[in-house]
């Protein structure tokens, strides 16, 4: 929806309002932003929280070529060819990042990896991969946020700190709504912590156990034993994971008793000590919590959009993340197709980087490999990623420049209200004229 | 040259338009059928030559899962099944892609098309999902494509049935279909699932049993659901999964949802799975109770069915239904999916194996032949697997062969468990079906059931999707490798190949409502929804190519 002001003090300013913008700075996606536009600058945003106000206030439309070809400014026609021409001259092209990017924009990028017979892997890989593999062994039990919002009266977050990561999942979501069978709100809600750290979202709980750092999965297993009626040591559960068993017991006696329980799990979880197999306790402590009353799972998904990748992916190759072509069809391996791993084995020879930052955040084979091939990189800002890229283009910031869909942390799809423009093309734009001549080339062979 | 295209000289079966094996030339121009060009010297600038091949409209699937959210979950569930499925190799003009009993989407896309399908509808998605299923839509190639909109849980269909307002119920169900662009209204477990929600293995158990909170029960929702749709004029009025699906004894509730439709339009989808006698859960008391229901089906000619046969091997069971989810994961054991969706629906997802030596099994499969073979009338019972809950669509060409050839029938019977026959009819019955029937339960029939009136037929105006067979004697070789596949007058397929791999469209309705309502569903809508009113229709950027259907 977006509205002139017919009262715009002087002619110079255009203001205008953007109602129910997205933000798609955490997997909450908050859709009801509203955004006062000053010429051409986001000046407002209304209801988002500290880090959404941050994403929209602080956007700046850098006034720099949309295309770099080794560090020099090209036009974006020469940077698609260049980059046609690298992605299908190599014989181990991958494809990487994703996250930060609309559903069409990825299905774009899933394409282009399977006409180069190329490796497309997301940043699931480095944040949610073991959910994903622990999920294709036990399955899950889980829902949309609103059944949250609407029945929850059990609340547990795991190895998740959303009052830092997430800030509006409590109010939103999670802990304050008055839902239709919470009608008291919080009040109606038991919330419960369980994390190795006093973190900042402790301070909310009703219930906090502080765990042993590296023991989540003997604390899920302590609770899988409890939700079965199996008798434990009290003084080995004490030494395993630091916690009594009577307040695991506690805890269990609650988890039964409630109607409707959800757990949301996070990084801490998935990516210390244990990483697949914590989540698959996890999922299967939920499932088992079903035999007594209704229980969810939900992982706490980061980047605005890492839930859409997954998707798309999965639609287009069969397989979530780590897919690699070089058969002419899709095969999953995460550890072996996963770009940390091609690129410190020194497998890849070739690719593209779309809204991620490896060479800031990979381990140092994998950056001193990836600085030694030629690659492709979009982003919206300079990064040491785009630094370092052969051809770099700067691209249109999605949901502030451009529209298209995110799938918030719950798989729901919501579309996007661009409220400002940009000189430079879309993430959607470089990678269907990409595409194209890709397509091209594989055609003339 | 003219841009016609001629098929010359093939043996068309054409039911709805009451040919059956004559020999005769098809005409093509600009996608549909034609009248042959008036001036004899205009020259087809393409000639097929079909002498001594079999000429049919495209097939039509009008019950099948290749889209949205609990597909992609259920794709993203099973690797283990892919790694060992035929692979699916990118082409110069095709992508890639994965089998398993959840194909990746151009896989769906091109499988579908080579088995000489050019229709297929997704039987169940939520509202909240429909972007999604558009998405995947998009990525779906070589198929027109709609689906079916999750109702029979929703909140707003409850309430306004509780509170008797039979004007907001008519709106809101047109609204939905509209917000969504979604083709038809679909009940599944009507009730039951709410229950399911917020109860522990919670369910309804009879159409009479009554939703807590909401105080309705299903047959209220079948029925008032079923009325309001009808009133609506809409091309398929109301897709009904019913209560107790799998259970045995359950051809009771089956038999009180058709009395339910009172005697308005209605369709009963997967009815294999709902035609049990016996009861609780003793597998020794489980028998075929489809002669009493079918007899109900001949002599009411409101209602029409799928059957959602069953195939022997292992597959992925995914349903609306979230209470069967569980009930048959701990059946199986293996892993399970559960999915709630706010308002409106639920979803499970497990793999299963069906066994010929399993009595349960071989009935199931035996229930599902008994149907298409009770059904007097063609037009009304469909070709199904419940794609992939029963089996997959690529079996289509197997059951063909069950239907023409009685003794193939019964050698596999011989093969399953023995007490199949005295549980069931099958082995007594000598009904074959003929080409002309077969074209008419696999295209004429699901396109009248579903009010689509350019498709199903080769008559001039038709959309020229057309299926080209070699004849064979064994029906399962003729149906599964067709000579040539049309679309929209293009040749898709030629002899397995894809050639041509065109997007297809989206079908969609958009039936006219009371607009007065609206304000009513949005104060609803915001009170406990977690997206925004204004995000949650789906808008046109969405539907690439599309064709809205008009209603009846
Ligand atoms: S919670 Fe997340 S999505 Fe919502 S406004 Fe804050 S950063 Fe944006
Ligand atoms: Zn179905």
């Amino acid at each position: 929806m977006v509205t002139t002001n017919p009262e715009a003090p002087s002619q110079e300013t255009e203001l205008k309002i953007v109602e129910d913008a997205t933000c798609t700075f955490c997997g909450c996606v908050c859709d009801d932003i509203e955004l006062t536009v000053e010429n051409n600058h986001i000046t407002k945003a209304k209801r988002a929280c500290v880090l959404g106000k941050a994403w929209f206030l602080n956007h700046e439309v850098e006034d720099r070529p949309s295309c770099l070809i080794d560090g020099q400014p090209a036009t974006v026609e020469e940077g698609y060819d260049l980059a046609a021409k690298i992605l299908t001259d190599g014989d181990y092209p991958i494809i990487y990042g994703l996250s930060d990017a609309p559903c069409e924009a990825q299905r774009k990028a899933v394409g282009i990896a399977d006409w180069i017979d190329g490796t497309i892997d997301t940043t699931t890989s480095v944040c949610h991969g073991p959910s994903g593999m622990a999920f294709q062994g036990v399955g899950e039990v889980t829902c949309s946020l609103g059944e949250v919002a609407n029945r929850g009266d059990m609340i547990i977050f795991w190895g998740s700190n959303p009052a830092e990561s997430h800030p509006r999942h409590f109010t939103k979501y999670s802990l304050m709504p008055k839902g239709m069978f919470v009608p008291n709100g919080r009040k109606d809600r038991t919330c419960v912590i369980v994390d190795v750290r006093k973190t900042k979202s402790a301070n909310t709980a009703d219930i906090f156990l502080q765990i042993k750092p590296r023991k989540d999965f003997e604390a899920l297993w302590t609770l899988r034993a409890l939700a079965q009626n199996i008798e434990l040591d009290p003084a080995l559960v004490l030494e395993e994971t630091g916690v009594e068993l009577a307040v695991f017991q506690d805890l269990m006696d609650r988890m039964k008793a409630c109607k409707f329980g959800v757990i949301f799990f996070g990084m801490g979880l998935t990516m210390t000590r244990g990483k697949h197999c914590n989540s698959e306790a996890l999922l299967a402590l939920t499932r088992d919590m079903n035999a007594y009353t209704r229980f969810v799972a939900k992982p706490n998904r980061g980047h605005g959009n890492v839930t859409g990748a997954d998707n798309v992916v999965s639609w287009r190759t069969g397989y979530p993340f780590g897919v690699n072509h070089s058969r002419g069809y899709p095969r999953f391996n995460p550890g072996e197709y996963t770009t940390s791993d091609t690129l410190a084995n020194r497998e890849a020879d070739c690719g593209m980087m779309i809204a991620c930052d490896p060479m800031a955040n990979f381990s140092q084979p994998a950056r001193e490999h990836l600085a030694s091939i030629p690659y492709i990189a979009l982003d919206t800002k300079i990064t040491p990623t785009t630094r370092a890229a052969k051809v770099a283009f700067s691209v249109a910031t999605y949901g502030i420049n451009t529209g298209g869909t995110v799938y918030r942390m719950d798989d729901v799809p919501i579309p996007l209200r661009p409220s400002c423009d940009s000189p430079h093309p879309s993430d959607f734009e470089v990678l269907s004229q990409i595409e194209k001549r890709v397509q091209a080339i594989i055609a003339s062979r | 040259m003219s841009d016609y295209i001629k098929i010359a000289g093939g043996t068309i079966h054409d039911p709805a338009n009451d040919i059956d094996g004559a020999v005769r030339d098809i005409w093509i121009s600009g996608g549909k059928i034609v009248n042959p060009p008036e001036d004899p010297s205009v020259k087809p600038s393409r000639t097929i030559d079909a002498h001594g091949l079999v000429v049919m409209p495209g097939g039509i699937d009008m019950h099948c899962h290749i889209a949205g959210p609990k597909v992609n979950v259920a794709r993203k569930m099973r690797p283990e099944e892919k790694r060992k499925a035929e692979v699916i190799e990118r082409t110069a003009i095709t992508h890639s892609g994965t089998m398993g009993s959840v194909p990746s989407t151009f896989a769906t896309g091109y499988k579908y098309a080579g088995l000489g399908y050019t229709t297929a509808f997704d039987a169940a998605i939520p509202p909240l999902g429909a972007r999604h299923a558009h998405e995947e839509f998009d990525d779906t190639p070589c198929l027109d494509k709609g689906f079916y909109v999750l109702m029979g849980n929703n909140h707003y269909v409850m309430r306004s049935i509780q509170q008797n307002e039979p004007q907001k119920l008519k709106a809101f169900i047109a609204w939905l279909l509209r917000s969504a662009k979604g083709f038809a209204p679909k009940l599944v477990n009507p009730g039951g699932v709410e229950v399911w929600k917020h109860k522990q293995a919670g369910n309804v158990h009879g159409l009479d049993s009554e939703v807590d909170h909401f105080r309705v029960t299903p047959r209220q929702i079948v029925s008032q659901v079923t009325q309001a749709a009808n009133e609506l004029g809409l091309p398929h009025p109301v897709h009904i999964h019913c209560n107790n699906l799998g259970m045995p004894g359950n051809w009771e509730t089956t038999l009180e949802t058709m009395k339910a439709l009172n005697g308005h339009k209605g369709h009963l989808t997967h009815i294999q799975f709902h035609s049990y006698g016996g009861g609780d859960g003793d597998e020794d008391t489980f028998n075929s109770k489809v002669t009493q229901l079918a007899d109900y089906v001949n002599t009411h000619d409101n209602i029409t069915v799928d059957v959602g046969q069953v195939l022997f091997g292992e597959t992925t069971s995914m349903t609306g239904d979230g209470p069967l989810g569980y009930f048959l994961s701990n059946v199986y054991g293996g892993k399970w999916f559960s999915g709630d969706t706010e308002m409106e629906a639920g979803c499970g997802i497990t793999p299963i194996k069906y066994k010929n030596k399993s009595l349960v099994h071989a009935l199931q499969w035996a229930i599902g032949l008994e149907w298409y073979l009770q059904v007097e009338d063609p037009w009304r019972v469909v070709m199904s697997t419940d794609h992939p809950n029963g089996g997959s669509f690529l079996a289509y060409p197997q059951i063909i062969r069950y239907l023409m050839d009685r003794q193939y029938r019964k050698d596999v019977i011989k093969t399953c468990h023995p007490r199949v026959k005295d549980r069931c009819t099958l082995g007594d019955i000598e009904r074959e079906y003929t080409l002309n029937e077969i074209a008419i339960i696999t295209r004429a029939g699901p396109a009248r059931i579903l009010g689509l009136k350019n498709k199903g037929h080769l008559a001039p105006g038709a959309d020229a999707d057309i299926t080209v067979y070699t004849p064979h004697e064994n029906k399962e070789t003729m149906f599964e490798l067709p000579r040539l596949v049309i679309k929209d007058g293009q040749i898709i397929v030629d002899q397995g190949d894809i050639r041509h791999p065109i997007q297809g469209k989206t079908l969609h309705i958009e039936p006219e409502y009371d607009t007065g309502v609206e304000a009513d569903i949005q104060e609803w809508f915001e009170e406990f929804y977690s997206i925004r009113w204004r995000n949650y229709p789906v808008d046109a950027s969405y539907l690439h190519e599309s064709e809205v259907v008009p209603g009846r």
